[in-house]
């Protein structure tokens, strides 16, 4: 927890999108419970958080924008940055640790030059070191969007990254 | 009626190694071979076998297939769908026996296994309500609303003796029971799932949900009776989209069945259940903290009491039981608490499932009763450690338990003895290590993953597991005292008993059962500056043997210029310059760097 960082990437959102966060707002507000659901519509949406997304947000449910910032600072889930094109994530849960997943993370940040939780310049690849994604038996594993690639070492890592990095 | 049926594991392990597109292109071979009228094609959830998959089997016959590829799929198809001829080489190693075909059940896997909570898991389709049904599905609720009384249907899951599979193994009846009568007058209660399985090497829960979302729903709505709730909530990760869909597809059947709606069964009671999805915080496993998230809040505990029995989700009565909590409940009350509590030990009934994973051969799902030893699950369900590799620890109880020695191997499992042997049950992670894993960075690895989790609102927590972690790392770095050990011990008793919830009290677990069991790993890493499973970067040295062939490779591959020598001539790493990156041992083709 713990990721306070604001977006300086100019905010890009259209006016459809903004619509149609509209509507789900205005169908969901009297739901009990509905500011988290309504945040990950607008994730969904958007791809992100920024700020300008969370004043619609608490514009619309007539809740103070300290509220809405606390709760997405809170989950991991809920980014303020947008993405990568490519959206890369290593498993660093028990299974996959023991097994040496922190040798293919350590290698895929090395090979993109870029941390957990950040964005290369060109936006092409994110990265995050992610928890346990259930495929226990292909420890370690590594995805990309949504490609699984499982029972790895870290010399597979810039192979896999050179498909990508083409497309 | 089909004269054979082809089950394709949806589970996600299976899903993940490509599962959805060996069933579509078997689909697609069964057209062509013009045999849709004879054989169907289903999708189930999970065997629990992971580390074979993709899985598919085929009855009658009941051939297990392992690892099976897309380009197997015509051979198949054509070989043993259409002439009837088993296609061996692709069979299960365990099921091929000199007179044929053994069946599943005999093998070591599947032999000591007791599947109650994944009794559908692998059998039926989940997102087809009748297969549940067909399965005595639904027949429980029925059964409740139309025969028992609340207080009977508690009084059958407190005789039953079940217990909370989600961790600290809190009965399930006298939660019922309290939630029944602590508010006598309320408007509302709720009924709760926790389905945040947030262990980081735990997916039974997922299996569960993905493999037989309806006995959870069931369940739900049995509880509701029971406590006198009309709404139920789901909360289920994010991140486990297969569930999540399976989950809402399970809801819309059941409500067109009437199976959750109005007025189930022209009894009079309603029930109905919505899905909230968590996101990604292992603190709303708890139960005010989850709570606070359904109600859309930062995901922070509070102190008890009150407990959520008299004041819950929207301050109203309400009960959280985990997802293979529920999956126990339709079946205790079909068959009775004595068939149920007939299972197990003296104070732990029934059975538990375990996510295997880690070092061993058989990585997967099992279910075995409780009270069945450490060494039964290892050895002989999971087939021991790969490699010929050497047992070291085992860890349950996910990043509030312990890691369990050899010498407990025998210990039978259940709720208390791991509380005894300085662990817990926890969801039921059971993560196997072998020589090759360093204890003292395990620990640091719980409790990086602790710090990282904890909400921050009580100071135990937050500031003294950080304090912790400093320690560890200072021992991993090669700086640590034996004073820093006392100290230790110290703190984790500190943030134990002060912490506001259970995550801050058990935070401290790894590292107190290490210290406990490995210690000599500690006293190596401050005594002797060394790491003994070589994996505490700092502590190892890359040397070069009498090997060396002069070939310059490791040299010409090292960042930091560290490796000098003459062609054909032995080289030497200079210790100030090494990195520890490994590079050179990756990169030698003559094995001649070792790690000391």
């Amino acid at each position: 927890m713990g990721k306070s960082t604001i977006s300086k990437i100019p905010f890009k959102g259209t006016a459809e999108q903004e619509q149609k966060l509209r509507e789900y707002i205005a169908a969901n507000k009297d739901v009990q419970g509905s500011l988290m659901p309504i945040m990950q519509e607008a994730q969904e949406i958007y791809g992100y958080l920024p700020i300008e997304v969370q004043k619609i947000i608490a514009d619309s449910l007539n809740i103070p924008l300290e509220e809405v910032y606390g709760v997405a600072t809170f989950y991991a889930q809920f980014t303020l940055n947008p993405k990568g094109q490519y959206r890369i994530g290593v498993c660093l849960g028990t299974a996959c640790y023991v097994k040496g997943s922190q040798n293919v993370f350590d290698k895929a940040c090395s090979e993109l030059g870029i941390g957990s939780g950040d964005v290369t310049d060109d936006g092409k690849f994110s990265l995050e070191a992610t928890r346990c994604i259930g495929c226990c038996g292909l420890a370690p594993v590594m995805t990309v969007n949504d490609d699984v690639y499982g029972r790895l070492t870290a010399d597979d890592v810039p192979k896999i990254l050179e498909k990508y990095k083409n497309m | 009626m089909y004269r054979s049926h082809v089950l394709v594991c949806g589970g996600t392990g299976c899903s993940s190694s490509g599962s959805a597109k060996i069933r579509t292109e078997m689909e697609n071979e069964i057209k062509k071979q013009g045999l849709e009228n004879e054989v169907k094609v289903v999708q189930t959830g999970c065997f629990g076998l992971c580390a074979l998959g993709p899985i598919m089997i085929v009855y009658p016959e009941g051939c297990f297939y392992s690892r099976v590829t897309v380009e197997d799929v015509p051979e198949i198809v054509s070989e043993h769908l259409l002439k009837g001829r088993v296609v061996t080489r692709l069979l299960y190693k365990e099921t091929v026996t000199e007179s044929g075909v053994k069946s599943l059940n005999d093998t070591n896997f599947y032999k000591k296994q007791h599947r109650v909570a994944l009794r559908n898991c692998g059998v039926i389709n989940p997102e087809n309500i009748e297969e549940y049904i067909a399965r005595d599905g639904y027949a429980a609720l029925g059964k409740v609303l139309t025969e028992m009384t609340p207080e009977e249907v508690i009084d059958v899951i407190l005789k039953s003796g079940l217990r909370g599979r989600g961790g600290a193994g809190f009965p399930t009846g006298r939660k019922w029971s309290l939630a029944r009568t602590i508010v006598p007058d309320a408007d509302q209660k709720y009924v709760c799932c926790n389905a945040d399985e947030g262990d980081p090497g735990a997916f039974m829960d997922r299996s569960v949900l993905e493999g037989d979302p309806h006995a959870v729903l069931e369940a739900m709505a049995i509880a509701g009776y029971a406590i006198g709730a009309s709404q139920g909530y789901i909360y289920v990760r994010a991140e486990y989209p297969i569930a999540v869909k399976r989950l809402k597809i399970a809801i819309n059947q059941a409500r067109e069945y009437g199976l959750l709606g109005k007025n189930i069964f022209e009894s009079g009671f309603d029930f109905d259940i919505d899905v909230r999805l968590g996101a990604g915080a292992f603190v709303c496993g708890e139960e005010t903290a989850l709570m606070t998230s359904i109600e859309g809040r930062r995901g922070e505990p509070r102190p008890r009491p009150p407990f959520p029995a008299e004041k819950g989700l929207f301050g109203k009565p309400s009960i959280l039981n985990n997802v293979e909590t529920y999956a126990n409940v339709p079946q205790i009350i079909l068959n009775g608490a004595e068939w149920f509590s007939a299972m197990g030990t003296e104070k732990s009934k029934g059975t538990k499932v375990f996510a295997l994973g880690g070092k061993i051969t058989n990585t997967g799902l099992v279910e075995v009763p409780m009270g069945t030893t450490l060494r039964e699950i290892i050895e002989d369900i999971g087939g021991g450690i790969p490699n010929g590799k050497k047992f070291k620890a085992a860890q349950t109880g996910g990043p509030s338990g312990g890691c369990i020695p050899a010498q407990h191997l025998d210990t039978p499992i259940d709720y208390d003895n791991l509380i005894a042997i300085g662990s817990m049950m926890g969801s039921g992670g059971l993560i196997v290590m072998d020589e090759d894993n360093c204890m003292v960075d395990i620990a640091k690895f719980f409790l990086e993953f602790t710090v990282d989790e904890s909400c921050g609102k009580c100071t135990p927590c937050r500031i003294g597991n950080k304090r912790l972690l400093e320690l560890l790392n200072k021992i991993t770095d090669g700086n640590g005292t034996l004073e820093d050990l006392d100290k230790m011990e110290e703190l984790c008793l500190y943030i134990k008993n002060n912490s506001l919830c259970g995550l801050g009290q058990t935070a401290p677990n790894p590292v107190l059962s290490t210290l406990r069991y490995f210690r000599d790993e500690y006293l190596a890493h401050i005594v002797d500056k060394t790491c003994p499973a070589h994996v505490c970067k700092k502590l190892v040295r890359y040397e070069i043997t009498d090997d060396c062939r002069g070939c310059t490779k490791c040299a010409r591959n090292c960042p930091v210029g560290a490796i000098t020598g003459k062609v054909k001539e032995k080289h030497v790493i200079d210790q100030s310059k090494c990195i520890k990156c490994g590079a050179c041992m990756d990169n030698c083709n003559f094995k001649a760097i070792i790690k000391k």
